[in-house]
């Protein structure tokens, strides 16, 4: 009833190739901004924002970036917390070398790294696909673990082998480092991911997106089409490794604030994106924050939201329910609906259209 | 009409120009499998050459060959006087070669239009930084494409499917789509793999009405693969028949039709 687009004329090009060519959804990602930076700040106490809201955008940022590759692209990884670890170490040694360039150029600027050492774990990806690829690019997560801890020159140093975040500010106000405030760092993150949330939507709307696409549902035929396929393999590999090692450096700058990054960037972080990216849906930006929201906040929902509505849960037994609902969801969202949340998205769009009408 | 109805009477075709493409004595060989052995014939700039033969002839394996996915090891293929050597299928299809699957060799995930935009690739120019941002040049340049695909669209009839994902499209729609990405091209020749396989009649008089009209319209050389003979007859200007990787007869659809070794492999020899 409230979500028709009938009336709803395109007269041009233009309007009907937009993102959002439906007038209530273009309504709804203003509301859902419009919360994002004005209702959470001011709703949500450090907590909320510090363990709920930073986290779940540092993760939908890798999602996105692991999204590009294995649902667009169709290249699956296992390297994603290699490649965030690339950005989070990249980030740190700009900010030694260069102190007085604002950090948010810096974090900017580590991906730029990541993408690099990406493009170079991708090159296997010509010749070898699925499963063999999946084990290439475990190559790259074990790697560069192994080279965030044997490598001192990586955390200049130090004895405990830490990232050690500096103080660094804009306009004036502590942005990384201990003075930071939960508001300031949530406020970055969320500019940030915003913003490349808007890169991402705007390339695979356009001429590499449907390149992508093609390598991904038909590499013979998108050869044919007069595709590089290394090319498009390459440049989903750089784009992806970039939003990862941006998300990497968010989260050791903006969230960790510090911390033994060979500890963070493990397989595990790897698994829980793609887990993220497979809730989610393969192939949808919109499903990849789903799919973070889920996986990022079930925990935290389980450790605190639980007892605090008055169920008895330690934190222990948080933790062991958090790992089997998400297996058993990952099983049950692989069986019932490959697509994940994205589709189940889509498809109640698709009711709210014709109800009350079936179909 | 034009010089299709003289040729199921078997008048010889005239000259339509010189040779877009020539194969030259071209052999593949599947380790001790020979797919092709000695072939040689030629396709005129603005004509539509048949290629048929029996299950297994090579008619496939020569097409491959043509936009570079196997590599003859004898003979040579020249495309537009030019000779080419192991050429890969993005320099074949950068060179003006299309072509369409025997097997629908669509994006399965992606709508009509994007399939169909995918074939403007290579007519595409401008670079990451601008489709990062899709505004300004980028954006003028997705939408100067999106016009010419329309065209296409309405070309083929496909109106009502345009946002529709293909892989849930019926047979013969998701045929006429691949058309469509080919044609988006703009191929100077374009090789189409058994178009009408598994189509109802009505299907496959639209499919040869968009053939005819494309040769017609937009004066692209075909190439085609069919094993309905009836077809092949009413729409080529001159047919080659292979049979197991050789060619045994090569003329108008009249000339062939009567070849007795034709009529042989066709229908057997009695023994």
């Amino acid at each position: 009833m409230f979500y028709r687009e009938a009336g709803q004329y395109k007269t041009n090009y233009a309007a009907d190739m937009a993102v959002f060519p439906l007038r209530q959804d273009r309504i709804g990602i203003a509301v859902i901004l419009l919360i994002a930076f004005v209702g959470v700040p001011l709703a949500g106490n450090d907590f909320f924002l510090s363990s709920v809201m930073i986290p779940f955008l540092v993760f939908s940022l890798a999602a996105i970036g692991l999204n590009i590759l294995t649902g667009y692209t169709g290249l699956i990884s296992l390297g994603t917390a290699a490649f965030m670890g690339v950005g989070a170490y990249s980030c740190y040694k700009l900010t030694t070398f260069f102190p007085g360039v604002n950090i948010i150029v810096l974090i900017l600027l580590s991906g730029l790294f990541s993408a690099a050492i990406g493009v170079v774990f991708g090159l296997p990806s010509l010749r070898i696909k699925g499963f063999y690829l999946a084990v290439a690019t475990l190559a790259a997560q074990f790697f560069l673990q192994w080279a965030f801890v044997r490598v001192p020159w990586l955390f200049n140093y130090n004895a405990s082998g830490a990232i050690e975040v500096p103080q660094r500010t804009l306009f004036g106000l502590p942005v990384t480092g201990a003075a930071a405030t939960p508001e300031t760092r949530y406020f970055v993150c969320l500019g940030l991911v915003v913003m490349l949330t808007w890169l991402a939507s705007n390339l695979v709307h356009g001429r590499l997106g449907r390149s992508w696409m093609a390598v991904r549902d038909m590499d013979i035929a998108a050869e044919l089409m007069g595709i590089k396929l290394l090319n498009a393999k390459l440049i989903a590999f750089a784009v992806s490794s970039y939003f990862a090692g941006v998300a990497g450096a968010m989260m050791i700058f903006l969230w960790y604030g510090g911390g033994e990054a060979n500890d963070v960037f493990t397989i595990r972080l790897s698994f829980n994106i793609l887990f993220m990216v497979i809730l989610g849906g393969l192939g949808s930006l919109i499903g990849s924050f789903m799919g973070a929201a889920f996986i990022a906040s079930l925990p935290t929902i389980m450790k605190f939201g639980l007892p605090a509505l008055g169920v008895p849960l330690s934190g222990a037994t948080a933790e062991h329910v958090t790992f089997m609902l998400v297996g058993a969801l990952i099983i049950i969202f692989l069986i019932v609906e490959p697509h994940g949340l994205a589709r189940l998205w889509q498809i109640g769009k698709q009711k709210l259209r014709t109800w009350p009408f079936p179909y | 009409m034009n010089a299709h109805s003289t040729d199921i009477a078997g008048d010889p075709v005239t000259q339509k120009g010189e040779a877009l493409l020539s194969v030259e004595n071209v052999s593949l060989r599947f380790g001790g499998v020979k797919a092709i052995t000695d072939v040689s014939f030629d396709i005129r700039k603005g004509e539509i050459r048949a290629i048929i033969g029996p299950n297994g002839a090579g008619k496939t394996s020569m097409l491959n060959c043509i936009n570079g996915f196997y590599h003859p090891q004898d003979g040579r293929i020249t495309y537009k006087g030019v000779r080419r050597t192991r050429v890969r299928p993005h320099q074949a299809a950068a060179a003006g070669i299309a072509r369409t699957f025997q097997n629908v060799a669509l994006f399965k995930g992606m709508s009509t239009l994007d399939n169909i935009m995918t074939g403007r690739t290579l007519k595409m120019r401008k670079g990451f930084f601008w489709q990062a941002l899709r505004h300004g040049p980028a954006m003028a340049e997705e939408i100067e494409h999106r016009k010419v695909v329309e065209d296409i669209i309405d070309f083929l009839e496909i109106q009502h499917i345009r946002k529709l994902p293909v892989g849930k499209l019926p047979y013969g729609l998701q045929k006429r789509v691949e058309l469509g990405r080919a044609l988006a091209m703009e191929p100077e020749l374009l090789l189409l793999d058994e178009p009408m396989a598994g189509m109802n009649l009505e299907e496959k008089e639209d499919m040869c009405r968009f053939i005819l009209d494309m040769n017609n319209q937009f004066g692209t050389t075909i190439a085609l693969i069919e094993h309905d003979i009836g077809v092949v007859m009413d729409l080529s200007d001159r047919v080659v028949v292979l049979e197991y990787g050789r060619k045994i007869a090569d003329g108008t659809p009249g000339e062939v039709k009567t070849d007795q070794r034709v009529i042989d492999a066709y229908l057997g020899v009695a023994h």
